[in-house]
């Protein structure tokens, strides 16, 4: 049989007739052709002859022109696709990292900036690591040390409020350092992906000086918010306007079209830190969400860990029986953290017997920490320190903004 | 010129909706709403995507230049899919099953895998800026020998309610696309064909009625002209007006381009500043103008003018094409002095431009960049005029000529929808697929098995109502009331301004059934209809209109029963009451209210104890 490759021409015979078409790929034993309307059909392999193999010249694309008198941004990705291409040929959508590609997608960001880029990584979000977090942490301090004016990090969304915790804990920056990503896929005209980008160049090249999520504040393209990043949070499968801040309103907005930024009182301003990194991290954390009726038993598999963090009921509970277990972890050296799964409030175990039986056990309370961000600090905090101590006034103490000691109204 | 070409090659695409419960792509009802009932809005822009070939296409970019930022309008019945915030949900398998029907009507053969594709839309009626559809079946014919090339299954796009407005109720109802081969000769052939079509599709039961559920696009060219795609024609009866005036059309701008090139014309790409001119013109669009500039057209005076359809210059085509640019349209010298230009402007405006007596100028107006632009576009339509007949994208007017719409497509702009499984088609679904009886096979059969006349049969067939029709008919109602009652009573009180559309087939078959039991009289039909259609619940619309029975009928309908059943009623006494109530009633066949029937009655049976 001829191996067929995608974009060979090939004929086709069926329906009592026959007719040109390309070869696409292979799906569930149909050989996918693309006709000359466009249209791809699947039909049998038996049907195909092979035509021939079209010599393709690779597109000449135009240098975009990168205007030397603006501030220079990093771009960093991690396998996030901020901007994608569409081979109408074979329909193959694929992926852009480079400036020049990034540039041709998106040509307005030329005139926000001038660009730099580098991939550390090509990843689904789901498969984030902290080595790569590691890395990450380590690509955007060399960029901050050369002095950019700021760095936009492209991020699945899935993860993203993870890594943006990890990486607000791991780098200390003067500078923004942008998060961003797109909820609907690049390759479509209506993808959130330019404003995205657009809005989180600008917030790179704002007064801000801290670690932020910059995405679609409503479903309409007017505005993006600016999320600290330490307090964000996926809230939405799909909507542009998946990212929330939490417990706190947005830190800053960016208008679209116009792109004017206004950033809250509470933004950290440009400048206010110097660059520092303390990228280590402890990798055996885990956070666990409580059900009513869970096994203790579970608490096993967190034998030989470091720290477990509790997404527990309402003000931070577990069951009874999860108290012996809980208190037999810390005495073991675990560090255990109670957040609660209501996601917004503040933990507090002091008001039923449960809660005061497991501030007994050594639980610590989260405040009022997402939970993911909890687990977030905790793998850091015991990459910084030993000691029970230490660990517990590093936990218990408002390091990025992650906690808040006053519960505002209206959130 | 190919002396063998035939005189016309037209061909139909036409789109029809699906009848179904649900959306092709989510689980939203197919329901139209009214602009008032939203729930909401938001807005979007949208951008063209780079191909490969570092090209956008065409059409795509044309409507780049103009409006990019979209406003859309959401209802209860629509969801986060239309808003495109959430992935499309499986490919409607209602919907597959009607296309496949329409398809085997035409003797077509199913694609084994169906793949549903993006085709770029940035037009802002699709929210995603594609529109999905999918290749369902390829290689049919049609009776009279033309080819239907391909059946293809698609969302219905979102609704325009102003320019740059849409709304979300209609995107995402299923539409089928039938194409024909570019294989239609005469005018006529063309509108009977898509009639033809029109009628298997309604033979499926399966498809929308009514205005807006069907649109024919005609793809025209002639020898020496060019290939037009007109759309969005609604009107069957006016396709083959479209077509001829197409033509005359197409020749009148060839016979024009043959004389521009005898007088040696030409088109300056000079704009020429006259605003000056202007200060203090009797013209208000002139006068209110920030600038207006000058075209000089060389050779084309008398022609620009010229009429090239009814009611549609070569002046106009160019207006359309200025009109790109957001200006109300355009002046030209062979119409002017009018419209409050004086003579003594069109002079000054001829020596500014240096324009001989053979020479047309035209006149754009508006802001700086609105009139640049129009001006080039003015430009760039006048050089098409010298070859002939540009390939264009047109829109019917309502008289059935036709105005500039956008460049054709290109053809590259479509890639695969990753979100949705292709879906295969087995050869025993396929096969066990009915195809149903086409609607004039059906009116035959009505003239054979119910004595209708041939007309009356056809309406029948083809009547919206032809569902409650047969279902009346197997119900045993007898064929002439059924159709006087549910075909041709709602046509005539349609036409006295009755709102027939809120009366259901379901409320047609209680009218029926009240007719039958005897309840209402056939005359009372169009007041029950009427009534229904105004509102009222058909058994009260029935109540308010059931034929009295007097109290002396009562009466002697009561005596006859217990005369018949003597010895039953001496023997039960009062407790003969009970049974025999049910008979009586029967008898007024529930026109007299059942307390009154009983008062008589008691009053009956203690008579004759
Ligand atoms: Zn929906």
């Amino acid at each position: 049989m001829t191996e067929y490759r995608s974009g060979d021409l090939v004929r086709c015979t069926g329906g009592g007739r026959e007719y040109a078409a390309t070869y696409i790929t292979e799906r569930d034993g149909k050989a996918v052709v693309k006709l000359d309307s466009g249209y791809n059909i699947g039909v049998p392999f038996e049907t195909l002859s092979w035509e021939g193999r079209p010599e393709i010249e690779p597109p000449g694309l135009a240098r975009p022109f990168q205007r030397e008198d603006l501030p220079e941004l990093a771009i960093i990705s991690t396998g996030g696709t901020i901007a994608s291409r569409v081979d109408y040929r074979t329909g193959a959508v694929t992926s852009q990292f480079s400036a020049e590609d990034i540039l041709r997608a998106i040509p307005d960001l030329a005139s926000i900036g001038r660009f730099r880029t580098e991939q550390i990584s090509s990843i689904l979000s789901e498969n984030m690591t902290r080595r790569i977090w590691q890395d990450l942490a380590r690509a955007i301090f060399h960029d901050l040390k050369s002095g950019v004016a700021g760095v936009i990090v492209t991020h699945g969304t899935d993860t993203m409020a993870y890594s943006a915790a990890a990486i607000s804990f791991m780098v200390e920056t003067p500078v923004p350092v942008i998060f961003v990503g797109s909820q609907r896929s690049a390759d479509r005209p209506s993808s959130d992906n330019a404003m995205n980008a657009l809005c989180a160049a600008s917030a790179a090249v704002s007064p801000l000086g801290e670690v932020a999520v910059v995405m679609h504040a409503t479903t309409s393209d007017d505005r993006c918010a600016i999320h600290r990043g330490t307090r964000v949070r996926k809230m939405h499968t799909s909507r542009r306007d998946a990212f929330q801040s939490m417990g706190m309103p947005p830190i800053g907005r960016v208008d679209y079209p116009d792109l004017s930024v206004t950033l809250s009182g509470e933004a950290v301003a440009r400048g206010e830190r110097e660059p520092v990194l303390r990228e280590k991290m402890e990798e055996r954390c885990g956070l666990v969400s409580f059900h009513p009726g869970m096994d203790p038993l579970v608490l096993e598999a967190y034998r030989g860990y470091r720290g477990l963090v509790l997404a527990g009921t309402g003000l931070g509970h577990v069951s009874t029986p999860w108290v012996k277990g809980l208190a037999e972890l810390a005495r073991d050296g675990v560090s255990v953290v109670m957040t609660s799964q209501c996601l917004h409030g503040r933990v507090c175990d002091r008001v039923y017997d449960t809660g005061r039986d497991l501030l007994a056990a050594g639980v610590m309370e989260g405040e009022d920490m997402l939970p993911e961000v909890a687990l977030v600090k905790l793998m850091w905090v015991l990459g910084q320190a030993d000691d029970d101590r230490e660990v517990r006034a590093l936990m218990g103490e408002n390091l990025r903004g992650e906690t808040r000691g006053r519960s505002t109204h209206g959130l | 010129m190919d002396s063998e070409a035939p005189p016309l090659m037209a061909g139909l695409e036409i789109h029809q909706q699906l009848d179904t419960c649900e959306k092709l792509f989510c689980h939203c009802p197919t329901r139209l709403r009214e602009v008032k009932e939203r729930n909401g809005e938001f807005t979007r822009f949208l951008r063209a995507t780079e191909s490969e070939m570092g090209e956008i296409d065409r059409a795509a970019l044309e409507e780049m230049r103009t409006i990019r930022r979209f406003t859309y309008y959401t209802y209860d019945t629509t969801c986060l899919v239309e808003d495109d915030e959430e992935p499309p949900a499986p490919l409607n398998q209602e919907a597959v099953a009607i296309c496949l029907t329409i398809a085997r009507c035409f003797g077509m053969h199913p694609v084994e895998q169906v793949h549903t594709m993006r085709k770029i839309v940035i037009d802002g009626s699709n929210t995603c800026g594609f529109q999905r559809t999918a290749l369902v079946a390829m290689g049919g014919s049609l009776p009279g020998g033309a080819r239907i090339e391909t059946i293809c299954l698609e969302e219905d796009a979102a609704q325009r309610v102003t320019d740059q407005v849409f709304s979300l109720d209609r995107l995402g109802i299923p539409l089928v696309e039938i194409t024909t081969g570019p294989d239609l000769r005469t005018p006529e052939e063309v509108q009977e064909v898509a009639e033809y079509i029109g009628m298997v599709l309604r033979s499926t039961g399966k498809v929308k009625r009514g205005k807006g559920t069907i649109r024919q696009d005609i793809n025209i060219s002639i020898p020496g002209g060019a290939r037009v795609e007109i759309k969005g024609v609604q009107e069957l009866e006016l396709i083959a007006e479209v077509v001829r005036r197409e033509m005359e059309r197409q020749e009148n701008l060839i016979a024009i381009r043959d004389e521009l090139k005898g007088r040696g014309a030409c088109v300056d790409e000079d704009q020429i500043d006259v605003t000056s001119i202007f200060k203090g013109t009797k013209s208000s669009i002139l006068e209110k103008a920030k600038m207006v500039l000058a075209v000089r057209l060389k050779g084309f005076s008398g022609f620009v003018g010229k009429e090239i359809q009814p009611g549609r210059r070569l002046g106009s085509e160019l207006a359309d094409y200025a009109k790109r640019c957001g200006v109300g349209g355009i002046f030209h010298t062979d119409e002017l002095p009018a419209y409050g230009i004086a003579a003594e402007e069109v002079q000054s405006v001829r020596e500014k431009a240096m324009a001989g007596d053979d020479d047309a100028v035209v006149l754009v107006a508006g802001s700086a960049e609105k009139a640049r632009c129009a001006a080039k576009q003015v430009i760039r339509r006048a050089g098409m005029a010298l070859a002939g007949v540009p390939e264009e994208t047109r829109r019917m007017l309502e008289d059935g000529s036709t105005a500039y719409m956008r460049p054709l497509p290109g053809a590259a702009r479509m890639y695969p929808e990753t979100d949705i499984f292709p879906v295969s088609v087995e050869k025993a679904f396929w096969e066990g697929i009915p195809v149903p009886e086409l609607l004039i096979g059906k009116a035959k059969r009505f003239e054979q098995e119910f004595g209708l006349d041939p007309p009356a049969a056809y309406q029948a067939a083809t009547s919206e109502n032809l569902p409650a029709f047969e279902e009346a008919i197997r119900e045993g109602v007898k064929p002439t009331l059924a159709f006087r009652v549910i075909i041709t009573a709602p046509v005539e009180l349609a036409r006295k301004g009755v709102d027939v559309g809120k009366v259901s087939q379901a409320d047609y078959l209680a009218i029926l059934s009240a007719i039958e039991r005897g309840r209402v009289a056939k005359e009372a039909v169009p007041d029950l209809i009427t009534a229904i259609a105004g509102g009222t619940p058909p058994d009260q619309a029935v109540a308010s209109l059931v034929t009295p029975v007097s109290n002396d009928e009562l009466t002697r309908i009561i005596r006859k029963i217990i005369g018949e059943r003597k010895e039953f009623v001496a023997q039960k006494g009062m407790g003969a009451l009970g049974p025999l109530m049910g008979l009586v009633m029967q008898e007024v066949r529930g026109k007299v209210d059942g307390k009154l029937v009983s008062e008589a009655l008691r009053r009956e049976l203690e008579r004759s104890a």
